[in-house]
């Protein structure tokens, strides 16, 4: 399967669309217009082209526009996968410099196994259904496996406009490389060894956060925000996880009409009353109104779900900063400690200074942007949010009027007949 | 389609050939045995007397003479054999009907058979009249409403009771508007009655609700969940129509059980209605019709007319099954998504909560009083379906369970025409039923669909504003 992520939705992709739900129906851009005010500006601008899909893997054509000097060409694509998204999001969290910010989250692994799973039990029991059925399941699932493609360009398209859209991150000489060099950047899948080095690196973490969590902030922006972040956390993981489950229940609901219009079919082709033209017209209806109720599942699937699986991630990212500055604080705070001893001993005073002098500067560094990354946050949210629910406003709108439509057209041919 | 809208023949008597009992009675008794039913209680005892005579009504006094064979053969016994009876007389007479009658396990045990006085043959004919003239318009003025279910008595000995009304103006009934207080059991007894006296001669005779000993331990207990009410009003709804479907039948109307059943205030208790399931049809059905194969007398196979009807009741059965099934998921997945909705409400009213930018909060405290108002729209609307949707189709489902067996019936030489002129006609006024029940109900389902739109659109549009005002 290839897609092409960008506003140039290729024809080609959409023709064998049409008589199956279009899963992402306007929102061609996907995800990224989650993130609002990412200014695009001349200076640099990066999108994801092409994608192509191939056995266990997919691959992006990452597509850069850019008029800074550092680019040896104005506009320039390279292929990447999955992993080097990765590689590139950890070492912005490794690098020190960065600790002060908001690290952009990396993207979710590209899943087709439960679409792969679907598609291949159709084709084992295909002999088992009539011809039309097997038709519709499969455009149905083929559709399925296009919308997960196209989510998950969209997901690592929108990673790296932010990184893009970063006033520092924008600069870091990886994210050049990740753009530019042509050639694999032969960061393949972590072996055994180094998983076990970040597994214990994120237990010490994980412990070291929660004796850092239990020192109270002097600062009352931090405080406030670190209480807030905490329980947001949380509550957003939980409307994330409820809301998944909620549109997987809407498309069950929507994949049963498609089953009864089937049966309703049946009824109308065998019979041999004049209930057989009745049962044909209910039939088409239901088929009608099931292409709707999954367009409603799909755009509740994508305004609101993936709107919170992505603050999900981002509020993650937050409390991670929150973690580093504190983390930080920690380090000033027993530099201070041992510069005061070093004076009551009178050793090592110098080093005990320019120590101390290093962990405040890195300190108020991190406070200063941490600062204004979490307003940030804030705004992108808030706007996210807006925009978001107003477009599901919108299309559930949309889509409960064009169903009221459908109905009430069958509802006067049927009673017209009879 | 032999559907012809004459009253069945009222035949001459026919004198009933007790002979051919002996063979019959061995394979009747085998029946029974394989069905290890209970044998029911003398209900003669119980019948008041005066309900005999008035129930005695026939158009002709029937030729029943009650056999010592026949009292051994059909255990305690009574049964009027009024209405129509020389359609009747194959009970006593041919050697095939134990074999049909074993169909529901009551006929099986008590076919009953009654001698009595035919009185009043002159009211009867009136009202056959008038409701052989309005059987042309397929309208018969009579209208019945099951409510109020009542729970009667303590602990497992505790049952519910239904008023049946009935709202008629048709002369047979003493009066214009009624009602009675009944209980299932006594649903399931005149179902079996009727089933015993007009199945094996080739009437639809529509299928009772199922028991269900599940539910009804629920409600016995004392339960006051949502389940056991919702059973208890599932069950109610399947009352009322299973009495609406009866009351739709020509003849059935005219029997003097379903007129006792609607009318009288005691009815005597029905006993001995286990087992009539729909799983127990089935095999009851499958039975019948082993039997009846192993018959010698074969009779008609090559009528083309009921292998065409049998092979398209096996078709429509079949394609029933499939609709219900998907019909029931839809059931099962709408009330998850009402369930899911409503956790999700509750969970976006605690993330509006947390959030602090306050516009924001309140949006999303709106978002998630819209998600509980649709959570509720979700669980009527599964409502809707399975009480409109899914419950005809189980019905219909169960019916042609009766009608498919009606095809097979094979009866001896002498009555197949006569049986067959009715099975025609039945079929015939069956799929005319058909049409217009699943018409109607599917138009009404439709409807229901409808409302659930408007109301999502006027859900939706109140929140529209409130999402445009985060700022």
């Amino acid at each position: 399967v290839r897609a092409c992520a960008g506003p140039r939705l290729g024809a080609a992709m959409m023709e064998g669309l049409d008589d199956g739900p279009d899963f992402l129906s306007e929102e061609d851009r996907g995800l990224k217009a989650i993130n609002v005010d990412l200014q695009s500006d001349a200076a640099l601008q990066v999108d994801i082209s092409d994608a192509l899909s191939e056995r266990d893997k997919v691959k992006f054509t990452v597509h850069t526009k850019s008029s800074l000097p550092n680019f040896k060409q104005n506009e320039f694509s390279v292929v990447r996968q999955h992993e080097e998204f990765i590689w590139l999001h950890d070492s912005f969290v490794e690098n020190e410099d960065y600790a002060g910010y908001i690290i952009p989250p990396a993207p979710p692994r590209p899943d087709f196994d439960a679409s792969r799973e679907k598609l291949q039990k159709l084709g084992e029991g295909e002999g088992s259904m009539t011809k039309e059925e097997f038709t519709k399941m499969k455009q149905e699932l083929e559709a399925e496996y296009l919308a997960i493609f196209k989510k998950t360009v969209a997901m690592h398209e929108v990673f790296l406009c932010r990184v893009a859209a970063h006033p520092i991150l924008r600069k870091d000489l990886n994210f050049h490389v990740f753009l530019e060099y042509n050639q694999d950047l032969s960061v393949r899948g972590k072996n055994k060894k180094e998983k076990l080095e970040d597994f214990f690196k994120n237990m010490v973490k994980s412990a070291d956060g929660v004796i850092v969590s239990g020192v109270k902030d002097v600062d009352d922006f931090f405080e406030h925000e670190r209480t807030f972040l905490l329980e947001y956390h949380n509550r957003v993981k939980d409307a994330s996880a409820k809301s998944d489950r909620m549109t997987r229940s809407h498309k069950s609901a929507a994949d049963d009409y498609n089953r009864i219009g089937s049966s309703l079919y049946a009824l109308g082709t065998q019979d041999s009353t004049d209930i057989c033209k009745f049962f044909l017209k209910v039939s088409e209806l239901f088929d009608k109104t099931r292409k709707i109720e999954a367009r409603v599942s799909a755009d509740e699937d994508l305004k609101l779900s993936d709107l919170l699986k992505y603050y999900l991630r981002e509020s993650q990212a937050a409390k991670d900063l929150l973690y580093r500055r504190s983390r930080s604080l920690v380090d000033y705070e027993n530099a201070n400690k041992a510069l005061d001893k070093a004076r009551a001993k009178n050793k090592d005073v110098l080093q005990a200074e320019t120590s101390q002098q290093l962990c405040c500067q890195k300190f108020e560094k991190i406070s200063e942007s941490a600062k204004q990354e979490l307003i940030d946050f804030k705004t992108r949210r808030v706007a996210a949010f807006r925009k978001n629910l107003v477009e599901l406003a919108e299309l559930e709108l949309k889509h409960a009027k064009g169903n009221l439509q459908l109905l009430q057209n069958c509802l006067a041919v049927l009673n017209g007949d009879t | 389609m032999a559907a012809e809208r004459e009253p069945p023949p009222l035949g001459d008597a026919k004198p009933t050939d007790f002979e051919e009992l002996e063979d019959g009675e061995d394979l009747f008794t085998s029946t029974v045995s394989t069905l290890e039913s209970s044998p029911s209680s003398p209900e003669p005892a119980s019948l008041p007397a005066e309900d005999v005579s008035t129930n005695s009504n026939g158009p002709k006094p029937a030729e029943v003479v009650l056999d010592d064979d026949r009292e051994d053969l059909f255990a305690e016994a009574t049964e009027e054999v009024s209405l129509d009876s020389p359609e009747r007389e194959p009970i006593l007479s041919s050697e095939p009907s134990p074999a049909v009658t074993p169909v529901t396990p009551t006929t099986l045990i008590a076919p009953r058979i009654e001698s009595k006085s035919m009185s009043a043959p002159v009211i009867f004919d009136r009202s056959r009249e008038e409701i052989e003239e309005e059987a042309n318009g397929d309208v018969f003025d009579i209208e019945i409403g099951v409510s109020d279910p009542e729970k009667v008595g303590d602990g497992m000995n505790a049952y519910m009771a239904y008023r049946v009304t009935t709202k008629t103006s048709l002369s047979m009934f003493s009066k214009s508007e009624f009602s009675v207080k009944r209980r299932f059991s006594d649903f399931l007894g005149l179902h079996s009655k009727l089933a015993s006296k007009y199945l094996h001669v080739g009437y639809i005779v529509p299928p009772a609700p199922e028991k269900s000993i599940v539910g009804m331990t629920k409600v016995k207990v004392g339960k006051e969940d949502s389940s056991s009410t919702e059973f208890v009003e599932k069950r109610r709804a399947a009352l009322e129509r299973y009495l609406q479907r009866t009351v739709k039948h020509p003849t059935l109307l005219q029997d003097p059980d379903l007129r006792q059943f609607l009318e009288s205030s005691e009815l005597p208790r029905a006993v001995n209605t286990q087992a009539l399931s729909g799983a127990g049809i089935l095999r009851m059905v499958n039975k019948a019709a082993d039997a009846v194969n192993k018959m010698t007398i074969k009779m008609n196979e090559s009528d083309a007319w009921f292998e065409e009807k049998q092979q398209q009741f096996e078709n429509l059965d079949q394609q029933l099954r499939k609709l219900h099934a998907s019909v029931e998921a839809l059931v099962c997945h709408r009330k998850e998504l009402s369930a899911n909705t409503a956790a999700f409400a509750k969970s976006a009213a605690m993330l509006g909560n947390s959030e602090d930018h306050t516009a924001l909060s309140r949006a999303l405290s709106q978002l998630a009083e819209v998600e509980e108002k649709i959570d509720q729209l979700h669980q009527e609307q599964a409502f809707a379906d399975f009480y409109m949707f899914s419950e005809l189709l189980s019905d219909y489902i169960r019916l042609i369970a009766a009608v498919k067996w009606e095809a097979k019936v094979q009866q001896g030489e002498r009555d197949f025409e006569q049986i067959s002129k009715t099975i025609r006609k039945e079929v015939g006024r069956f799929e005319k039923e058909r049409v217009k029940d699943f018409k109607t109900v599917i138009i009404k389902y439709l409807e229901s669909l409808v409302q659930t739109q408007q109301q999502l659109i006027k859900y939706w549009e109140a929140f529209l504003p409130e999402a445009k005002a985060i700022a």
